[in-house]
């Protein structure tokens, strides 16, 4: 049964990988519906935010293999459950009486009014900016832009600094050091 | 300037060095004796430094680039070690794609080390300029661009580190010509850990516990041994493992040789023309032990049948390759070597004498209907099995084997019998025609005590015959049996089978491989008559140089037995 997840992946800052994750994707047919990346919060340390709808089965093997590339630290998987996530969508629309009606029962920051046209922002759920996209259709949206989603994790646990926590302490564990040379 | 003399190395402990040099220190200290190679323009400069290091580092000019990539691989796989190509940018580097997703898919350690147009120049489309880092991202383990000489050593280091740790695989390291030109202080620091990459994953205690127990209750069990074996050089880890548990053992194509194929417990090849035991038992198995391999659609035929009234245990170095084919209801991840001794130690001494025995039953079957007929044929023209028997008897069983790919791998794999481990070179994973004489290169390079044989066909030899110039130049003893149907023989055989036998192109009307041989220095003798066979093959053995011998066999011999693809392996095909 197919559902969305959103994947986060943190990797070392190196040229070239976002398309090496992107191939584990595209190698199994999943299509990627949304793709952020930054700098995460830990220096030197990239986090790429990824929305996919598939099956179970497949985000498992899918995330394994994005994680078997050597520049990436590791991968976690949540269900829109799990995650609190936002995107900003950008709204360039024509002036009118009715635009600006919409705008102001749809809660959306004005960027900037111009004479003829109105850009607005509005931060949401994809299903919360597409409904106002839908909205404003019909009185001339000129630009219509979205960031893909971003997330943060419900659950109070930092995966990522205690997966590097325990690194760490393999590293100092010579019986470990001994096997990777 | 020569800052590479020891003198310069001596004086200063990070002397200053052009990159080409320290690209070839590196060499040094990570231990390599040999290079694969071909020159080209963006690296020049390596093979300029090359000259002065040429008592040090040998250096062997193949003909091709794919062959350096082969040959490179033919040398790792039977030595252990890494292999390590050198050539150039463009064209010389889009040459070693083939060989690069070889050695990924059959997970040899391999550094190829590319020439790359100036930093200058990146992305303007300059004359022999690629995007290689690019274009290799899908057939590499790791890669990277370098583009100031600085930078060469920590490269190379990350290489062979990735190369050789974890799951074995090819590494490319693209520098720029002026990154070769520059000069920096050499400073080299072996590589022992990156923090995002976990070569050795460890296994979960509690599944050392499950894995002990299902072991312990089995009735039926199966080992299946994989290359993972030989990668981990954990062949006495896997007999300590059989002697005590008593279980049978059968081999993936890729684990020929782990175990020797006259050990008692030994019970044949699994897969698409492996034994008739393994396969048609797969059914019967209440316990399947997977050992280092990854459940290839060759051997697992059908994977949703496979081991369908097993429980099935996977010792794996892998994460990516547990549950990816055959969900494994106890994952064992770790190196085999490590993992192995965890649950010998926790196993009961057991005998499954009656069990094997049902295997020897198959064996039986197997031998009257398929082995019997294949290698003592009633007449007619000469048959490849017999061909793989006549040799592997002149050889005691004891040499390294080099397949191509196509029939004749096939019967080799059957029939040629190991006592040594590491004894089979051969291109499982990604089926490369054109892989076996470049790699039998390599391996008698890489293990030149050894005897090595290569079994190749009238199609495979075509396809990279020109590094015949290559062994003539260096002189390789490599011993060449081609088995020469005119066809290519196993493409013929699906067409026969499954196609209504409409031999679509795969006729082939074959130069004389006789003046080709003695062009290029071979010994060459050819045999189309069954009584001579086993004196052209001692005439072979006898010679003191590399031998093109050429079997004329029959023209639509065919493989069996044979699971048809996509179907369970219990149903096993015998003729």
């Amino acid at each position: 049964m197919e559902q969305e997840y959103i994947i986060t992946v943190f990797s070392e800052n190196k040229v070239g990988l976002l398309s090496q994750i992107t191939t584990v994707f595209t190698c199994r047919n999943v299509n990627i519906e949304s793709l952020t990346t930054s700098e995460s919060a830990l220096k030197g340390i990239h986090k790429f935010t990824i929305v996919v709808r598939t099956t179970p089965e497949t985000v498992a093997k899918v995330v394994r293999q994005v994680e078997k590339k050597i520049d990436v630290l590791k991968t976690f998987v949540y269900t829109p459950d799990e995650v609190v996530q936002q995107e900003i969508a950008l709204y360039k629309v024509t002036r009118s009486h009715n635009v600006e009606q919409l705008v102001r029962k749809h809660n959306v920051r004005i960027l900037e009014i111009d004479t003829d046209y109105i850009v607005v922002e509005k931060t949401g759920h994809k299903s919360e900016t597409q409904e106002l996209f839908r909205l404003l259709q019909p009185y001339g949206v000129q630009q219509f832009v979205r960031s893909g989603t971003v997330a943060v994790i419900k659950s109070k646990r930092e995966l990522l600094n205690e997966y590097l926590e325990e690194l760490e302490k393999m590293r100092k564990n010579p019986e470990q050091v001994r096997q990777e040379a | 300037m020569n800052t590479s003399s020891p003198d310069a190395r001596q004086t200063a402990s990070e002397p200053l060095m052009t990159g080409s040099q320290a690209l070839l220190e590196s060499f040094l200290i990570e231990g390599v004796d040999t290079l694969f190679g071909y020159p080209g323009g963006a690296i020049i400069p390596v093979y300029d430094a090359l000259y002065d290091y040429r008592d040090r580092l040998r250096h062997i000019l193949v003909r091709h680039e794919q062959g350096a990539v082969h040959a490179a691989q033919g040398y790792a796989r039977v030595s252990g070690r890494v292999g390590v190509c050198l050539v150039t940018s463009g064209p010389g580097a889009t040459n070693t794609v083939t060989g690069l997703a070889d050695a990924l898919m059959d997970s040899t350690p391999l550094v190829l080390v590319t020439g790359q147009v100036g930093s200058e120049l990146l992305g303007t489309d300059a004359f022999q300029e690629t995007n290689f880092v690019g274009i290799t991202q899908a057939v590499t383990k790791w890669n990277c661009q370098v583009k100031r000489v600085e930078d060469i050593p920590a490269a190379i280091a990350k290489a062979f580190y990735v190369a050789r740790s974890g799951r074995p695989g090819p590494v490319v390291v693209d520098i720029t010509k002026d990154a070769q030109c520059g000069v920096a202080p050499f400073r080299y620091e072996k590589l022992v850990s990156i923090r995002s990459y976990v070569p050795v994953p460890q296994p979960d205690p509690a599944c050392i516990e499950e894995a002990a127990r299902l072991i312990n209750e089995a009735q039926r069990p199966l080992v299946m041994a994989g290359q993972g074996v030989l990668l981990g050089n954990a062949e006495t880890e896997l007999q300590e493992f059989l002697t005590k548990s008593g279980m049978p053992v059968a081999s993936t194509l890729l684990g020929l040789s782990a175990v020797p194929t006259d050990s008692p417990q030994y019970v044949g090849m699994l897969g698409m023309h492996g034994n008739y035991g393994p396969n048609i038992k797969n059914r019967d198995c209440d316990l399947l032990i997977a050992i280092g391999m990854r459940f290839d659609d060759r051997v697992t035929g059908n994977p949703a049948h496979f081991g369908e009234n097993a429980k099935i245990i996977h010792l794996e170095i892998d994460p990516a390759e547990i549950g990816k084919i055959v969900q494994a209801d106890v994952p064992v991840a770790g190196n085999v070597r490590e993992t192995l001794p965890l649950l010998t130690a926790r196993i009961r001494r057991r005998d499954h004498g009656d069990w094997i025995a049902e295997f020897r039953a198959c064996d039986r079957i197997e031998q009257e209907r398929v082995i019997q007929p294949a290698l003592h044929p009633a007449g007619g023209r000469i048959r490849m099995g017999e061909a793989v028997d006549t040799v592997a008897r002149a050889y005691d069983n004891d040499a390294v084997l080099v397949t191509d790919v196509g029939q004749q791998q096939m019967f080799a794999a059957r029939y040629f019998g190991f006592r040594r481990t590491r004894s089979l070179v051969t291109s499982g994973g990604l089926g490369t025609m054109g892989f076996g004489l470049p790699a039998a290169i390599g391996a008698k390079l890489g293990a030149p005590e050894r005897n090595v044989v290569l079994f190749v066909g009238d199609g495979g030899l075509q396809m990279t015959i020109q590094e015949l110039g290559t062994i003539f130049q260096s002189k390789v003893p490599v011993k060449i049996v081609l088995l020469n149907n005119s066809f290519l023989g196993m493409v013929r055989q699906w067409q026969e089978l499954f196609y209504d036998s409409r031999y679509s192109f795969t006729e082939l009307v074959n130069p004389d491989f006789g003046l080709i041989a003695r062009a290029n220095g071979l010994g060459y003798r050819c045999v189309e008559r069954r009584e001579e066979l086993a004196d052209a093959v001692a005439e072979m053995k006898e010679s003191q140089g590399a031998f093109l011998l050429e079997v004329r066999v029959e023209s639509e011999d065919n493989v069996f037995p044979m699971v048809p693809a996509g179907a369970p392996v219990a149903e096993i095909r015998l003729e």
